[in-house]
């Protein structure tokens, strides 16, 4: 530590540490553009000069390390004067259009001019003009108004990993831009509008439609993603104008991914629903509350009457409240009936019983940054779960080793230091654990001798299990494909013991925003709230299908898309003979399969808690009224309650529900879970093995409904994937489009050749349109030419 | 970015750009952007394509739009097509004192063109740059690797004719 003098005030920093950190430390305001806390220094605004003495001209206090005794003054005469003479330079030709430009109102250069400009510009001659990159459907361009400050750059470059804006040119004809015309396609764009001092990159969605001044903060929880980033969401007269982060350092930072951003837009969808509606002899009728809830509560009754409550089951939405979570398995229980689900997009689930209490990332989210060595298996966590990625990022840039293990070579824009590309997640993942346990000379957990004795570990293998047991901070994670794995319980079982023996931590990145409160409010058919057994036996929601129920309740979800078997969840709900649909929206599909249908409030305007992956429980208010007739799902489900004379549906407010759950829950790791085994007996099966996950883009009734985010390069999946050598394998070669045929349905789609995809795997996401109907992922598929 | 664009370096360009990437440390190869791009400019009569930025970027594991941004910088890289012989005539202060705008507008009307342009025969191009550091011999040019100086009308015919 040294001691400084900033302003005549002593001041205790560490050595080496730039002058600006320690200024905003203790509370000395030193004007600044291009200095972000987040980014690596540039030092190319030069608004940060200050007088620091002996030092024979002012230095940039963002680039300045301090000594012991320096004298530092930042409002003396001659910073001042270097300030002053800076902003000029900036204004030159910065255009001044303030009243037309989105960030007036919050805008730094305006706030500095303020204070450091002057009232009229000695500047006469003609201002630069530079054209404007269309950057997309979310990011909105008016370079005549950028200062250069490039924290879009380094943003690209550091954080997001692809470099996607730069600023060629020189001097004058410097500007920012995008390599020859074409958008900026990062998950994690729309954080460059935050950036942006000035009014140079702006929100598309926003634009023109409020002023900062006119706006109300409100605080929300995204349940887009299991980091639950916390949202800022700025209301005008009742309607969300748009969504900016919320600092939190232990879960978001100050970045938001695009669909936490910008899926407010999807909340006046023409797809909305606002009045209570019944299906009368094929036909939606609009109705009233009254009407609706009773038919509703009359169907539940009526199919428990007729053939026992255990014929009905709930549908729950990855991404809804753990209250509502809660009420809708109090009511299905209530009722008689433990089949309750939310595990929509899961396949395995004969280890449910062992499980820990919630999905666990195993570890803090900002812990993830000092991991030494990480093995990610089957999933794309840069578009899954952006934000966790965002740090593993920062974790590589400092030389963490990230080793990917899947069947789609997936960019997860960061240097990988081992790649494994194959169908086989299950062989290839034993293959590591047997380099593991030969590398460590031990024996064979217990139950996996069998299948590791005949195994000879490859070099990828080996470097993979070498670098997990040198690392003394690392991670073993499980994505969303290999949680949609048809024998995802014995990935969980190796990826346990891989952890295990090389002394990292396992964490699985769980589906959804709230899959943990989901499975701690007993949202699950083999455990009630608080991770106590269910005292009665429930189906999982594929055992539901299978038995064929007579009635479900849906909560949030539109069965054909949010399901991972698509097929499955069709057949079940034609099978069905009532089906109660508690959403937001409702498109053809689930006005197809519904009864009644209830307008349920979305999470902007409806008060609830989430849990995110590393088990720290955020509450949300509401931010606007639902429009219409819709209403917050808890009372929905309060009301339903009670007109099925269930026993203690008397909430009178949603903290009554959250406080009656935090008895329940106690501390919210009480479970760590337990070994599970089995026979490692999965085979891949004979034939193309299709692959499917939700993508980003189609997560969850409202994304798939917010239209910039489906303007954008990431919303383009319909097309099937596939490397030559599959594509020749099966007589495709030089296709433009084939038909895929998956147990009995097919759908023709565009053909695309594609390195990344392993061998004898055809990639086509689910939650597709296009893809309603279709089967579960890790099934044999058939593909035909139909050029 | 696909594996066809390497293609697009011939051999020799690679093997001259590989001479420069082993100066530095291996994690460091886009060190050699410079020389790369330099490389990739001569091979392809004197100007850089968007593809040929492209190849260098891949070829050197750095972002196209980082290749490009150094592309664009210094005026040394031209991108888009010049003449066979580019004339970069220094109009610097040295220059200027020592008759350049003469040289300029002799080149001019010999050429039928003005700075900046290229004859319809693609055989010249004339271009305005800064000092090259050539003062002690002002008014000067350069034509490819070569340093013209003590210019006058008579000399830069006779430069002229004497290229092919």
């Amino acid at each position: 530590m040294v001691t400084i003098e900033i302003n005549g005030k002593p001041v205790q920093a560490e050595q080496g540490k730039m002058l600006i950190e320690v200024a905003d430390e203790a509370g000395i305001t030193i004007p600044r553009f291009c200095y972000h806390s987040k980014l690596s220094i540039a030092a190319s605004c030069r608004m940060c000069l200050v007088e620091v003495e002996k030092a024979p001209k002012p230095l940039p206090a963002c680039a300045t390390p301090v000594n012991d005794g320096m004298v530092v003054h930042t409002r003396s005469p001659r910073a001042i004067s270097a300030q002053r003479s800076v902003m000029e330079f900036l204004l030159i030709n910065h255009p001044l259009d303030c009243p037309i430009c989105d960030q007036g109102g919050e805008c730094t250069l305006q706030e500095m001019a303020l204070g450091y400009g002057k009232d009229i510009s000695r500047y006469s001659e003609a201002k630069r003009v530079v054209g404007n990159p269309d950057l997309g459907a979310l990011i909105a361009t008016d370079m005549n108004r950028c200062i250069h400050c490039t924290r879009c750059v380094r943003f690209g470059q550091e954080l997001a990993g692809v470099m996607e804006l730069g600023a060629p040119g020189r001097g004058e004809h410097m500007h920012i831009s995008t390599y020859m015309e074409h958008s900026v396609d990062s998950e994690l764009s729309g954080n460059v509008i935050d950036l942006c001092p000035v009014g140079a990159l702006t929100s598309k969605p926003f634009r023109y439609s409020a002023r900062p001044w006119e706006l109300t903060a409100h605080f929300a929880v995204s349940p887009h993603d299991c980091v639950g980033s916390n949202m800022r969401v700025d209301v005008r007269r009742g309607k969300v104008m748009r969504v900016v982060p919320e600092a939190n350092q232990i879960v978001n930072e100050e970045w938001l991914a695009d669909r936490d951003r910008f899926s407010y837009t999807a909340l006046n969808h023409p797809e909305r629903l606002t009045v209570p509606m019944i299906k009368q002899d094929g036909q939606w009728q609009e109705t009233d509350w009254d009407t609706a809830l009773t038919r509703a509560a009359e169907g539940l009754r009526d199919i428990v009457q007729r053939h026992g409550a255990e014929s009905l089951g709930a549908w729950a939405a990855y991404g809804a409240s753990t209250e509502e979570h809660y009420l809708l398995q109090r009511l299905m229980r209530g009722l008689g009936s433990a089949n309750v689900d939310h595990r929509l997009r899961q396949q395995d689930f004969r280890d449910q019983a062992a499980q820990p209490a919630y999905p666990s990332l195993g570890q803090a989210i900002a812990d993830l940054e000092q991991l030494d060595a990480v093995l990610l298996v089957g999933g794309n966590i840069r578009k899954d779960q952006p934000l966790l990625a965002q740090r593993l990022r920062k974790a590589a840039r400092q030389g963490a080793k990230i080793m990917q293990l899947d069947a789609v070579g997936h960019d997860l824009a960061m240097p990988l230091a081992e790649q494994s590309i194959v169908a086989d997640l299950h062989s290839e993942m034993l293959g590591v654990l047997k380099a593991l346990v030969s590398e460590k000379g031990e024996a064979a957990p217990q139950g996996l001798g069998e299948a590791l004795a005949a195994l000879e570990p490859s070099e990828t293998q080996r470097a993979m299990a070498s670098a997990l047991l040198a690392a003394p901070q690392a991670s073993v994670f499980l994505g969303n494909l290999a949680a949609a794995h048809p024998a995802a319980a014995e990935l969980r079982q190796i990826a346990r013991e891989l952890a295990k023996l090389s002394g990292a931590r396992f964490g699985q990145l769980a589906e959804g925003g709230n899959s943990a409160g989901a499975w701690l409010a007993g949202c699950i058919p083999h455990r009630e709230a608080g991770a106590k057994p269910s005292t009665q036996a429930g189906m999982d929601w594929l055992q539901m299908c299978e038995a064929g129920l007579k009635g479900y309740l849906l909560h949030g979800i539109e069965p054909e898309l949010d399901c991972i078997d698509s097929a499955a969840a069709r057949r079940a709900m034609n099978q069905a003979d009532f089906v109660v649909a508690i959403s937001s929206f409702a498109g053809e599909g689930l006005k197809a399969q519904a009864d009644v249908l209830l307008p349920q409030a979305t999470f902007f305007e409806s008060a609830g808690s989430y849990v995110n992956a590393e088990g720290h429980w955020q509450q949300a208010r509401g931010c606007v009224a639902a429009p219409g007739e819709a209403r917050p799902a808890w009372k929905i489900l309060r009301v339903l309650g009670n007109l099925l004379d269930l026993n203690g549906f008397e909430y009178t407010s949603v903290e009554a529900i959250h406080s009656e759950m935090q008895a329940l829950f106690g501390d919210v790791a009480m479970l760590a879970g337990e070994d599970w085994q089995a026979e490692q007996s999965w085979r891949p099966p004979e034939g193309l093995l299709r692959l499917a996950s939700h993508p980003i883009y189609r997560v969850d009734a409202m994304v798939r409904r917010a239209e910039p985010l489906q303007a954008t390069r990431d919303a383009e999946q319909a097309v099937l994937r596939a490397n030559p050598a599959t594509l020749d394998v099966n007589g495709l070669t030089g296709a433009t489009q084939a038909r895929l045929s998956q147990g009995g349905v097919s759908v023709v789609l565009p053909l695309c050749e594609d390195e990344t995809v392993a061998d004898g795997v055809l990639l086509l996401p689910s939650g597709l349109d296009e893809a309603c109907g279709l089967g579960a992922p890790f099934a044999a598929v058939q593909l035909e030419n139909v050029d | 970015m696909s594996m066809e664009n390497n293609t697009l370096l011939s051999e020799a360009s690679r093997a001259d750009i590989d001479r420069w990437v082993a100066k530095y440390p291996p994690e460091q190869k886009q060190s050699a952007v410079m020389a790369a791009l330099r490389i990739a400019q001569e091979q392809n009569d004197g100007w850089l394509t968007r593809e040929l930025i492209d190849a260098v970027a891949e070829y050197l594991e750095m972002e196209p739009i980082a290749a490009y941004e150094v592309a664009s910088f210094y005026s040394m890289y031209e991108l888009s097509p010049v003449g066979k012989h580019k004339i970069c005539i220094c109009t610097n202060i040295s220059c200027l004192l020592r008759g350049s705008d003469e040289v300029v507008s002799h080149l001019e009307d010999r050429l039928g063109i003005k700075l900046g342009e290229t004859t319809a025969d693609g055989r010249f191009t004339l271009k305005e740059v800064e000092c090259l550091g050539a003062c002690v011999n002002a008014p000067m040019f350069q034509i490819a690797r070569d340093y013209h100086e003590n210019l006058t009308p008579e000399k830069i015919d006779a430069i002229l004719d004497s290229l092919d």
